[in-house]
């Protein structure tokens, strides 16, 4: 095959393109995270915080998620694993922004959770009983061994991969052997963190499918992100001769299975609330079905799931590299729906959006991008030296 | 004069020699042929067309059946024949419902999908011409074959041989009914 011959160096036009999408997408996020920042004066602390944590928990979603992506595609192979290896890798290689961007939730931690105040505290028995687990120390040191955790394996998958690229033969061994362990911790870390930053914003309120409907939807932030870096890179060599319209059905199939299984976790856990009619779980459906969230989660009925499931079932759809991009793009901006309606609605009893709640997403958002451009074009754009190259390069073309 | 026949059959030692045989077979204009292989071939679909058949439509209706029929067997149970208050929860408790309705609309749908591919294939099936060619049982181990049936409305016996012949095929023979 002629394929065998291509170069995978990022090519000059698309260095160009991605350089003017970085200048931009660094313009934007500059002036969006400088005015987010000038709104906690303006506006006032609360609801910088708020809107900033949201945001927050969206670009940790679209650094982790391709880290889990990366360590599943080891663990099990497959083609559509090989194509999306150098897109995943330069996601996650942005953990440094993701770290830094943590700063404003440590220092105003206190503004986020009534259960830093020693009064709060005394007057909730049952916080007072979580108090061993919920202090500021306590969460300080377990947030710390979150973010060290990913960027161990973060490294370590960075790292390996480029050794596997100059044709180290150890690094195949090394990549593989993490990625058991690696997701096991990948589990364990977001259910703990989105226990500890987004649901102890009522720290009486608890839900075991919460942690699992973090995960689901980092993986489904991932591969939607992915998808439409992938269809933007097809436009260019060497994607537009190694992607077929193969790859795109397979990750179309994964928005599908995750779209449902975000569905299906957060039924769950409103039928769970729902059907045990407790008084201490019921406030947060209560709030979140009235007060003007009600019609926000009814749009995320319709958005996050009604309508790209009708859609995603469509098998022409999933091999339409556009058609698919536009929905993977949809879902990215359901996303920000669904986690503002999650965590916002903890500190406003009626529906509240602040001008933030639009900066804060789209800043941050457009400084990881700045960050995601500039990984993209250190690396050649696919894998040359995996087991699997073949394979791909084959995975719906004649045999 | 020869005895009818069900259709000339190609051998073919690839899937890429049997995937441009298909390709040429369209672009010649038949339309009643099949093609064997050991194992799925997805450019061989594409190149036959055969993406586009009713079992997606059988299998949907299957699904929206089972759905309705969940829904609706839990609502006349709990609203209808027996209506009993537990726990001051509104009768038409529809959360309640949204599961067995789920798990009803995935059965019906697998069993319209598994249904549906059996009669659509026409199986069971305990005769078929083609095994009458005896290096077709090898279509289940590394050969691949393509058929062109006598019902074609293009179909000669001796063009549609010699057309095979054109197509890179190992061996063409004719099949007996």
């Amino acid at each position: 095959m002629t394929l065998e011959r291509i170069d995978y160096s990022v090519p000059v036009d698309l260095k160009q393109d991605l350089s003017s999408l970085r200048t931009r997408a660094l313009a934007v996020g500059v002036i969006g995270v400088a005015a987010t920042l000038a709104g906690m004066f303006v506006v006032g602390p609360t609801d910088f915080y708020r809107s900033w944590l949201w945001s927050y928990l969206f670009v940790l979603g679209l650094t982790v998620g391709p880290l889990g992506w990366l360590m599943l595609q080891y663990a099990t192979g497959g083609a559509w694993g090989v194509v999306i290896r150098r897109p995943a890798e330069a996601a996650s290689r942005t953990i440094w922004l993701t770290i830094l961007l943590f700063i404003p939730i440590l220092v105003g931690a206190n503004n986020l959770y009534p259960w830093t105040h020693a009064a709060y505290v005394q007057s909730h028995p049952t916080v007072l009983h979580k108090a061993a687990y919920l202090n500021i120390t306590a969460w300080s040191i377990r947030a710390f061994i979150y973010l060290f955790g990913f960027v161990l394996l973060i490294l370590h998958y960075n790292k390996w991969s480029a050794r596997e690229d100059s044709g180290d033969t150890r690094a195949r061994g090394k990549l593989t052997f993490f990625a058991g362990p690696g997701l096991i911790y990948q589990a364990l870390a977001v259910t703990f963190l989105s226990v500890d930053w987004a649901m102890s914003q009522d720290p009486t309120w608890f839900s075991t499918m919460w942690g699992l409907l973090f995960i689901a939807s980092q993986l489904l932030t991932a591969v939607a992100f992915l998808i439409t870096v992938m269809v933007m890179l097809q436009r260019y060599s060497p994607m537009r001769e190694v992607l077929t319209a193969r790859h795109l059905h397979d990750l179309g199939k994964f928005t599908l299975a995750l779209v449902m299984v975000w569905a299906y976790f957060s039924f769950s856990q409103f039928l769970i609330v729902w059907a045990g009619n407790l008084p201490e779980e019921i406030p947060f459906y209560l709030r979140r079905m009235n007060h003007g969230w009600g019609w926000v989660g009814l749009l995320l009925v319709f958005g996050h799931f009604a309508l790209p499931f009708a859609l995603l079932l469509s098998r022409d759809l999933k091999r339409n590299y556009k058609l698919l991009r536009n929905i993977a793009f949809f879902i990215l901006v359901m996303r920000f729906v669904d986690l503002f309606w999650l965590t916002k609605p903890f500190a406003y009893e009626n529906f509240h959006l602040s001008w933030m709640d639009i900066t804060a997403p789209v800043g941050m958002t457009g400084l990881w991008l700045a960050y995601f451009f500039t990984n993209l074009q250190q690396r050649p754009l696919m894998p040359v030296n995996d087991p699997n190259l073949e394979e791909t390069l084959e995975h719906g073309r004649e045999h | 004069m020869k005895a009818p026949v069900y259709g000339v059959m190609a051998e073919f030692e690839t899937p890429g020699a049997l995937v441009r045989a298909a390709k040429a077979t369209v672009a010649k204009g038949y339309k009643k042929f099949d093609a064997y292989t050991p194992f799925p071939i997805e450019e061989l679909s594409d190149a036959m067309h055969l993406h586009h058949n009713k079992l997606p439509l059988i299998v949907l209706l299957g699904g929206i059946c089972g759905g309705t029929l969940g829904y609706l067997l839990q609502y006349f149970i709990t609203v209808i024949y027996y209506p009993i208050n537990i726990a001051g929860r509104p009768l038409h408790s529809w959360p309640s419902y949204i599961i067995i309705t789920f798990e009803l609309t995935i059965l019906l749908a697998s069993i319209s999908a598994v249904g549906g591919l059996f009669a659509l294939c026409g199986l069971p099936m305990p005769y078929h011409p083609t095994f009458n060619v005896p290096r077709f049982a090898m279509a289940s181990n590394d050969r691949f074959f393509l058929c062109i049936e006598s019902t074609d409305p293009l179909f000669d016996r001796t063009k549609t041989g010699e057309f095979l012949e054109s197509l890179e095929a190992k061996e063409v023979s004719e099949v007996a009914h």
